[in-house]
């Protein structure tokens, strides 16, 4: 094992705890925006899509395979944030209700 | 621009993830929270295109433009009540796009002879394999939920033999890729019995459980994304994928308990498969509901003090959300309290219930989650159930024969009347038997949600 795997480990634990830490509260109220929110977020294979498709000398299966990746990693990112964004337009603060 | 600076900015993207799920602990920021995550994204791709070496922009920026507008378009058309599928695809997609990294991946490694390291190689299994099982199981769900498919679990004799088998296809494929074989057609295979296995899982649970499948291949394209970080050394999808892996894993168990079944019961149980048909035969046995009508309800609810309704994937799929809420408005006028029970699994994904109401504008603080409304039920005059069917079946607290029994439900049967809106006797997509209709304090009006509720409202203004 490289220094770089453990180090890389090390983030992945961290980065587990942290996510568990910060979705526990998350009120029910807000658990469709969390996962539609959380769906925009792994569009971030978007990233890795993009190098893969744009490595130098790339053949072309890399190319066509390459490509669509950063097909569905765009789809999953712009429309991940615009369904959240839609969700969460719905929360917009209102005035309290009048009581009767 | 240099690693150092990319990792750096990376860094920074990281940070508006995390915030982004902060934000969310409340309804006031969570949508700066998200419009600060898609800015943070958008950091990313750009300091991912600016990165040395790249090429091939024609390509990337045709297909940027291709998933933008299938994105946009598909985000901005969807109906709110059609969220659920549109989530599911959206995960699906994401999925797909690991798995397709993957393979280009093991393609690019594995003409230099064994240089391809067992670090690589694993990553490269485990992307391959989650992604494809979160792409075909996604778009499963999406059938489901969009009813393309039936909603019913699937089943056939020795389906679980037939799953278990292609999982260990995939699986031996995965192991022969680490033990050294080279060549795509194993990534390829691989990643034709992950897809396999991806349709043959979802196919056996059934329309009510989709919120717990959902949430789970939100979580494996989370992890899906932490391996594809791994086979990249990109720290900024290690991080991401983490967090979207650690929330759909939380969610799902949440899920999981409140409807007090096992994950494993979830997932294997093909639940209501078995009771398919107990509906009518129930009838047959002597038992007798009520009918009521529009206007009957309306006089109730009228000259009541005290009314709950009680939303379910009815009240969804007849879009009904701003009725209610209208109804809810003409009964508030009368002096009426209004309140809101919503059962933490109603719908057909976590939260779903809230969502819509908000969408009608339904003020927050006459939503009452199960905890809440439970003990205001006794006081209760009216409670209305809209759409809802087994998140109010009392069998769950005295039938142990009941496949939902110990599943915490709204207590409506405590409640002075109950009316149940539902467009027919048949059990939901649990398909359970209900007692509940046949109590003598229940009446049922058979008709859809929104009808209904457009019916009641024109008479409440005649009363």
């Amino acid at each position: 094992m490289n220094e770089t795997l453990v180090f890389e480990l090390t983030i992945l634990v961290l980065a587990i705890f942290l996510g568990i830490e910060v979705i526990s509260k998350v009120p029910t109220m807000l658990h469709t925006p969390l996962m539609s929110g959380t769906n925009a977020i792994h569009g971030i294979v978007l990233v890795g899509a993009i190098l893969v498709a744009g490595r130098a000398g790339a053949d072309t299966l890399t190319l066509v395979v390459g490509f669509f990746a950063v097909v569905l990693g765009t789809a999953n990112v712009v429309g991940g944030f615009v369904v959240t964004d839609r969700m969460l337009e719905m929360f917009k603060q209102r005035r309290p209700r009048k009581t009767e | 621009m240099s690693r150092t600076t990319t990792d750096l900015l990376y860094l920074v993207t990281i940070v508006t993830f995390i915030l982004a799920l902060r934000f969310l602990s409340s309804p006031k920021r969570a949508r700066q929270g998200n419009l600060l995550g898609a800015a943070g994204m958008a950091l990313a791709i750009a300091v991912t295109l600016l990165q040395e070496g790249l090429e091939n922009f024609v390509w990337i920026g045709i297909a940027m433009a291709i998933g933008a507008v299938i994105g946009v378009v598909g985000a901005r058309s969807v109906k709110m009540t059609a969220m659920p599928q549109m989530v599911a695809l959206f995960n699906g997609v994401g999925g797909g796009a690991v798995a397709l990294i993957a393979l280009a991946e093991f393609h690019n490694l594995t003409p230099l002879p064994g240089e391809l390291s067992a670090e690589e190689s694993i990553t490269i299994l485990l992307s391959a394999l989650i992604g494809s099982i979160s792409f075909s199981g996604s778009l499963v769900a999406f059938a489901k939920l969009q009813e393309l498919l039936s909603g019913r679990p699937i089943v056939y004799p020795g389906q679980q033999f037939v799953n278990a088998g292609v999982l260990l296809t995939a699986l031996v494929l995965g192991g022969l890729i680490v033990a050294g074989a080279e060549g795509d057609l194993f990534v390829v295979a691989l990643i034709v019995a992950a897809l396999a296995f991806g349709v043959l899982f979802v196919l056996p649970i059934g329309g009510a459980d989709m919120p717990v499948v959902i949430s789970l291949l939100n979580a494996f394209t989370g992890v899906a994304a932490s391996a594809a970080g791994f086979l990249l050394h990109n720290d900024v999808l290690i991080v991401a994928g983490a967090l979207v892996g650690a929330s759909g894993t939380l969610l799902t168990l949440m899920m999981g308990r409140a409807m007090n079944r096992s994950i494993g019961n979830v997932l294997f149980g093909a639940f209501g498969s078995v009771q398919a048909g107990a509906g009518p035969a129930a009838l047959e046995d002597g038992r007798s509901v009520r009918a009521t009508t529009a206007e009957d309800l309306a006089i109730m609810l009228g000259y009541a003090r005290k009314v709950v309704f009680v939303p379910g994937y009815g009240l969804a799929v007849a879009q009904a959300q701003h009725d209610v809420r209208a109804v809810a408005e003409q009964l508030e006028a009368k002096g009426v309290d209004v309140l809101y029970g919503i059962h933490p699994v109603a719908g057909r994904m976590p939260g779903h219930m809230n969502v819509l109401l908000a969408e009608a504008n339904v003020p927050y603080d006459q939503l009452k989650e199960m905890d809440e409304i439970n003990p205001e039920l006794p006081q209760t005059d009216v409670v209305v159930v809209l759409g809802a069917n087994d998140v109010v079946n009392p069998a769950a607290r005295s039938d142990p024969g009941s496949p939902i029994y110990g599943m915490p439900i709204i207590d409506v049967d405590r409640a002075a009347t109950v009316v149940v809106v539902k467009r027919s006797l048949s059990p939901g997509f649990a398909g359970i038997d209900n007692p509940l209709f046949y109590e003598p304090k229940t009446s049922m009006l058979f008709a859809d949600a929104k009808k209904a509720l457009e019916d009641v409202g024109a008479a409440l203004k005649t009363l």
